[in-house]
């Protein structure tokens, strides 16, 4: 039986009351309720507040570059299928820094959870408008207020065909949890996009404006395939903000494709030292 | 060297140059000469003039020079450019389809279409009528390359085999017919038919890797390295490994990174605006000692620079890029067979030390065709250096990825091993991996990683002495320009000039005392570099204090022939 006490309990640089710390706690719950022990895990994760949480559990963990937190977790899959792989990022490290990536490893689809630390807001550089900070939010940097429009990353998503797209909330440790728990479980490309209080620099989206927003999707009609639908309900935003899973399209995973991984992980496959005349043999 | 024919195909892209050449050079191949080809070509994929040159001898060729013999050409272009280049030989065209500008003895009307037309039914079948004149022309008989177009066409039926062969006979009865004497060049075929490879340096590379246990390439597509990614993407199934194009060159390296701390041998391949993307990439590969194979194929910059053509622009850039201070190792083959050999040791240079290993090429030497004896496959060893299960089940304390070792290696562990978690940072770590920010953590880690540099440069092998070892005169190159220097030897040794060639495959780290040693015996060293400032000339100067002489350089996107270095020699009064 793997617990809580498998994954340690390390001392944070993080601010005291910050979202991420309900992050961390989910993740580790999940992954004990899902009776992962650390050797199986492995995460990888950018530059950023949130990109610090590998270290802050017993893990295998690949702490990265600024945005770069998922093609190392999909060459680490590729070559280790057996690894539960997470990727830990934040909304500038993951829609900012690391746009292209994102779209292109959910059209990718590797067997990897995405957990998106979601401030709107940057942390580490104290305070400057992220890819969903509100149009109107005023920053040291922004000092008009936003312009830009922001980025919505689960809209996005279903536009990419994403296989697995939901929102939880740093505030709401159990849903949150649970949706960790789902996403892991699901095979492909599973975005868990996190709402999370910066509670040193974003005065705007507090734990209070956002506890008074969101709300648990519950809907027991709510056809998860449907993609048109799920569009749609990824645009409310505003006096109401649903959670939980927005989106599943069932469908081969980037892993599936690749018939070499049939016989094991790439990494254990012997090298073909016969078949290496053969090619010789066509230059000849 | 009795034979030495040089072979021109020239005509825009889309006109089958590459398809012809390659059936003419393996034809020949066949026949027993030794086979030397270049390819000159725009960034277009239809029009503009490229050309295609096959150099035989019936001695080892590795360079190409400029004196051609026998021209094919497909458009005006051809002779415009290249009838200068002529002193006596042969122009084939077929003067019915293309406007013959100039006059000139050597030009030869060939009515390849008509004939395709007649003996093949359609025009396509007019690349083979070449390939028969050509073979006519060099007074060979036709078997060879009779059994070259069945083998290039059999998957297409009987019938357009049994047409192309017989295409290939009427060009060749046509020049029997109708060129004065029935034949030009008298070239005796070989004797001796040995087992020899034709093989350029992108499958070189390709086939080093494959043999040295790849497991992973992730790439972006760009000319000239190009060749490389789909060499080993058409044997990847077969030999276990995956290929995967990547959205950019930033996540290439990046998902190697991922691949290779997971287990994988695992390599990128790319030029040198690919590898700018890289860079921060490489700089995390030092950090996290994350071993990796950097196939970096040169072409001219800056940016965009020449796309097609040929340079070694990128040493500096190599041995300089990312930030911060980090080991790091570069070989550069001089010809397809050290490819393949210092490909496969790349990887094991990078897994011993846990660093980025570049293997250096570019355009001249990605995309010629050489003449080779068989590789020994049995000469290459896969050392991957990893902690056992048994190992790390025995350990007695919790595993450390970057415990400090008297030298600077610490035992590397994989994600998913019992009894290890593996933890690798960007940000300076701890033994653990875990970010640390302490001053005597940061001098002990960087220490750790620097001295791995010291060890390595022990291993590191010296230059090459090619030609009397204790001549006066010493060419000192890099790289690809190794055949061009190595025949300009040839030629001032057989004059009774004292010269030789030191040619450099192991460029960093440099083993130092081995190079001052081998270049103390030279009176007067000439650095010869494809590239306008001698970067090479300034890393013998850094890194061993050598004292150059004078360089040759070359920069317009064009290698070296043996001409333009003798001409050069002689202009700086070396010679």
């Amino acid at each position: 039986m793997v617990s809580m006490e498998d994954y340690g309990d390390f001392e944070t640089a993080w601010c005291p009351g910050c979202g991420n710390f309900g992050i961390l706690k989910a993740i580790k719950q999940a992954l004990v309720n899902l009776g992962r022990s650390p050797h199986e895990v492995f995460i990888a994760s950018g530059i950023g507040q949130s990109s610090k949480l590998p270290h802050y559990l017993k893990c295998n963990a690949f702490n990265g570059l600024h945005g770069r937190s998922l093609p190392p977790a999909t060459g680490a899959k590729v070559v280790n299928h057996e690894l539960t792989v997470i990727a830990v990022t934040g909304d500038g490290d993951c829609y900012g820094e690391g746009g292209n990536h994102f779209l292109h490893t959910v059209r990718r689809n590797p067997d990897i959870t995405m957990i998106v630390h979601d401030n709107q807001i940057y942390g580490l550089t104290k305070g400057q408008a992220s890819p969903t900070s509100e149009v109107g939010m005023k920053t040291k940097v922004q000092t008009h207020g936003v312009f830009n429009m922001p980025l919505n990353p689960l809209s996005l998503a279903i536009s990419l065909d994403c296989s697995f797209v939901s929102r939880g909330y740093a505030g709401k440790i159990p849903h949150l949890t649970k949706l960790i728990e789902k996403a892991i479980e699901h095979k492909g490309l599973s975005l868990v996009d996190v709402l999370q209080p910066c509670v040193s620099f974003n005065k705007l989206n507090t734990f209070k404006w956002y506890s008074e927003r969101v709300y648990e999707m519950d809907d027991p009609g709510y056809e998860l395939d449907d993609r048109i639908n799920a569009f749609e309900k990824s645009m409310e935003w505003g006096d109401r903000i649903p959670l939980g899973v927005f989106y599943v399209n069932e469908k081969p995973s980037f892993e599936d494709n690749l018939d070499v991984l049939s016989s094991g992980p790439l990494y254990k496959n012997p090298a073909e030292k016969e078949l290496i005349n053969e090619l010789i043999d066509g230059f000849i | 060297m009795n034979i030495d024919l040089n072979i021109k195909l020239g005509g825009a892209a889309g006109q089958g140059l590459q398809t012809t050449g390659m059936a003419l050079a393996k034809t020949l191949k066949k026949s027993g000469f030794h086979v030397f080809t270049t390819q000159y070509y725009l960034s277009r994929v239809r029009g503009g003039h490229n050309t295609f040159q096959i150099r035989i001898s019936d001695s080892p060729v590795f360079a190409m020079t400029e004196d051609v013999d026998l021209l094919l050409a497909l458009d005006s272009e051809s002779i415009e450019q290249h009838l200068s280049e002529m002193s006596d030989g042969v122009v084939i065209v077929d003067t019915d389809e293309i406007e013959v500008r100039k006059t000139a003895d050597s030009i030869f009307h060939v009515p390849m279409l008509k004939i395709a037309k007649d003996v093949g039914g359609d025009k396509i079948y007019s690349n083979s009528v070449s390939l028969g004149a050509i073979m006519g022309l060099l007074c060979l008989g036709l078997s060879d390359l009779e059994s070259i177009l069945r083998e290039a066409f059999n998957k297409k039926g009987e019938e357009i085999v049994q047409k192309n062969i017989d295409s290939a006979n009427a060009g060749y009865d046509y020049v029997k017919d109708n060129y004065p004497g029935g034949c030009k060049f008298a070239v005796n075929e070989p004797g001796e038919k040995e087992n020899k490879m034709l093989i350029n340096g992108n499958e070189a590379i390709g086939l080093g890797a494959l043999a040295g246990g790849l497991q992973f390439l992730s790439a972006y597509p760009m000319t000239p390295s190009t060749g490389v990614m789909t060499y080993v993407a058409a044997h990847a199934d077969k030999f276990n490994a995956v290929v995967e194009q990547a959205e950019d060159e930033i996540a290439a390296l990046n998902m190697v990174l991922g691949a290779s701390f997971a287990g994988a041998r695992s390599m990128v391949t790319t030029s040198g605006g690919g590898f700018s993307l890289m860079t921060e990439a490489l700089g995390l590969a030092g950090i996290t000692e994350t071993p990796a194979v950097i196939i970096l194929c040169q072409r001219p910059g800056p940016a965009t620079g020449l796309p097609t053509m040929t340079e070694q622009g990128d040493l500096q850039f190599a041995l300089n890029a990312a930030q911060g201070e980090f080991p790091r190792c570069i070989l550069a083959p001089g010809t397809p067979e050290e490819c393949f050999y210092l490909t496969a040791e790349a990887f094991n240079i990078a897994d011993k030390y846990h660093i980025p290993v570049f293997v250096m090429s570019d355009q001249y030497l990605a995309d010629s065709l050489f003449t080779l004896p068989r590789f020994d496959a049995s000469k290459i060893t896969i050392d991957r250096h990893l902690l056992s299960d048994q190992e790390l089940r025995t350990k007695k304390e919790e595993y450390k990825r970057y415990k400090l070792t008297p030298m600077g290696i610490s035992p590397r562990a994989l994600p998913g091993q019992e009894g290890a978690l593996v933890v690798a940072d960007s940000d300076e770590h701890d033994e653990f991996g875990h970010i640390n920010e302490d001053q005597d953590n940061r001098i002990n880690m960087n220490d750790k990683r620097m001295q791995k540099l010291e060890m390595l440069r022990d291993e590191m092998q010296a230059a090459k002495v090619y030609g009397n070892p204790h001549a006066s005169v010493t060419l000192a190159g890099w790289g690809s320009t190794y055949g061009p220097l190595a025949e300009v030897v040839d030629i001032l040794s057989d004059k009774g000039r004292s010269v030789n060639l030191v040619h450099f495959t192991h460029i960093h780290p440099l083993p130092v005392e081995a190079t001052k040693k081998l270049l103390s015996r030279s009176k007067k060293i000439i650095c010869v570099e494809n590239n306008s400032t001698g970067q090479f000339a300034r890393h013998l100067k850094l890194e061993a204090d050598i004292k150059i002489a004078d360089n040759v350089l070359r920069y317009d996107g064009k290698p070296f022939s043996p001409e333009f270095i003798l001409a050069a020699l002689k202009e700086k009064e070396v010679i």
